[in-house]
């Protein structure tokens, strides 16, 4: 307990550390995977037509940049994504709630969901294609497929871990069990609900990126794509780096979004 | 303005669960609270205490008998029958104060009143300056306080509490204790309350309720009238001693049943 260097009371099991330190082991560990990449790329340990050099994805990025065909391309998959992703949530996150408060409702979707749940979203993007075509609304029609089912279990989960005391002391001060949802379970389940948004939106790229490698005409898959084809490696690391980067926005948002409307839970 | 009720219990059993794993909690109880008396129930751990409760809460279905209140028997729970809970139940997302108005504004009251009732009860519970923090911000024992002042500020005619004090010091819960018996001095609401704490029951109560161990059914009931308020040496009076000493006993000789 009387510990004075800050490395071994970052070795305590829970215990919160400082800002500069949390920032300095992130950046530690970015540096160092920078360094590895700088060092297999330059040393002629890989060819650069596998691995190409930091400064040259970064030279590209700025073309692409210049050019539009970088934001075109990001514009297009991050349409894609939150068109998907919005019209998934919208639809799972009231249908959790309601499925794992009420059992009949869990007992009529239960099976069917455990069902589709396990079936991997590539094996649908043929029937997909055929059926829809190859288009935004393809794209859009893979995202909701592969986040809705796993949202919708999971938020149910949320609901069902709802505290029963919580909901019997809200009916003892007069809350209507037909209103239970809405005044009870919705804001027990913020937090977690808000969790569980921020990790689907992670797989929805995931989705996206299968559907833009299969049957797309742009967006940063397509753009790997075809990089892929004229062996340019520095392009396919530029799109993975904008998904990353992408991903991290959304991540940090989801964050804010959590601190700003559910403050209670820190 | 407030009104009371009485509650009859009458053969009631109820038992949890179905098919071969089933626990019978309660078996043929019955017992009456009158309009404005305060009544403890002690008993052994697991003998249905907070059961009981639920089921004149309207929480749970009664397996079989009859429970009425105020003459009604129970259709379901309602904000005339309020309930302090042995486990933590504020609503986290919102404030000390919002949870305290929480029923009023279902009851639909405007903010003006809305705050008068909280600014009253909180102070009472002694927490007035923690109107803005959320629960996860108290200690157990003041989350208890504030749940207390939660159901008091919803003017129930029955006051249900499961073990309220459990969790405060000895200093805390005597202030609970003379604010309890306040409230319930100004509002006459009736009170069903469940402690371990014999010597509690006998400060608060007017008749206290021994129940058996499990399934509970009532052993004994005993009438205190020991005159009130029931302050200073009063836990020192030979006939305080020994009517705690006779429900040791009965919840003693209820352990040796079990061996
Ligand atoms: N929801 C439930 N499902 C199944 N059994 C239950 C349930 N709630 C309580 N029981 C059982 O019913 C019996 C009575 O429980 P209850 O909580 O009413 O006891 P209690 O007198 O309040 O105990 P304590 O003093 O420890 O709070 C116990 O044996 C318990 O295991
Ligand atoms: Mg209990």
């Amino acid at each position: 307990m009387t510990d004075k260097s800050p490395l071994s009371a970052a070795l305590v099991p829970y215990r919160p550390i400082s800002t500069g330190l949390s920032v300095a082991l992130g950046a530690l560990v970015w540096a160092l995977v920078l360094g590895g990449w700088m060092y297999l790329a330059n040393g002629n340990h890989v060819p650069s037509m596998f691995l190409p050099d930091p400064g040259k994805v970064l030279a590209t990025a700025g073309k692409l940049a210049m050019d539009g065909s970088l934001w075109d391309n990001t514009i297009a998959s991050a349409q894609v994504v939150l068109i998907g992703f919005i019209a998934s949530s919208v639809v799972a996150v009231p249908l959790g709630l309601y499925m794992g408060t009420y059992k009949a409702v869990q007992a009529a979707l239960d099976p069917l969901v455990n069902f589709i749940r396990y079936l991997p979203v590539t094996s649908f993007v043929p029937l997909f294609i055929l059926w829809i075509g190859i288009g935004l609304s393809e794209r859009v029609a893979v995202i909701i497929f592969g986040t809705f089912f796993q949202q919708l279990v999971m938020i149910a989960d949320a609901a069902r871990s709802v505290p029963r005391d919580l909901v019997n002391a809200a009916y003892t001060l007069g809350t209507k069990r037909s209103t239970t949802v809405r005044h009870i379970v919705f804001p027990a389940t913020l937090p977690a609900v808000l969790d569980i948004l921020r990790v689907t939106v992670g797989w929805a790229w995931t989705y996206l990126v299968v559907a833009e490698l299969v049957a797309a005409k742009s967006g940063l898959g397509y753009m790997s794509l075809k990089a892929m084809r004229g062996f340019q490696v520095d392009i396919i690391f530029l799109a993975i780096a904008m998904i990353g980067i992408l991903g991290l926005i959304t991540d940090q948002g989801f964050r804010l979004l959590r601190r700003v409307i559910a403050p209670w839970a820190a | 303005m407030t009104s009371s009720a009485d509650i009859t219990i009458t053969d009631v059993s109820l038992r949890y669960g179905s098919g071969t794993k089933t626990v019978l909690a309660l078996d043929g109880i019955s017992l009456d609270v009158k309009p404005n008396e305060f009544a403890v129930i002690v008993g052994p751990s697991g003998c249905g205490k907070s059961s009981l409760l639920y089921l004149i809460a309207g929480l749970e279905d009664l397996t079989g008998g009859q429970i009425t209140v105020d003459g009604h028997s129970i259709q379901g729970p309602g904000p005339d029958r309020g309930m302090v809970f042995q486990s933590y139940t504020l609503f986290p997302w919102l404030t000390v104060a919002q949870n305290v108005e929480y029923g009023p504004r279902r009851r639909g009251l405007g903010e003006a009143e809305r705050k008068t009732l909280v600014d009253h009860y909180l102070a009472e519970v002694g927490l007035a300056t923690f109107r803005d923090h959320y629960p996860a911000q108290l200690s157990g024992g003041m989350k208890q306080r504030v749940a207390i002042a939660r159901a008091l500020a919803n003017d129930p005619a029955v006051l249900l509490m499961d073990e309220p004090f459990g969790a405060l010091d000895s200093q805390t819960r005597h202030t609970m204790q003379r604010l309890l018996l306040r409230v319930w001095d100004h509002s006459h609401k009736t009170v069903l309350f469940v402690t371990h704490d014999i010597e509690e029951a006998i400060l608060l109560a007017d008749r206290v309720f021994v129940m058996s161990g499990r399934p509970g059914q009532i052993r004994k009931v005993l009438t205190v009238d020991f005159p009130r308020p029931r302050v200073g040496d009063i836990v020192l009076d030979p006939a305080f001693i020994a009517m705690k000493r006779e429900i040791m006993g009965l919840l003693r000789s209820d352990d040796d049943d079990d061996h």
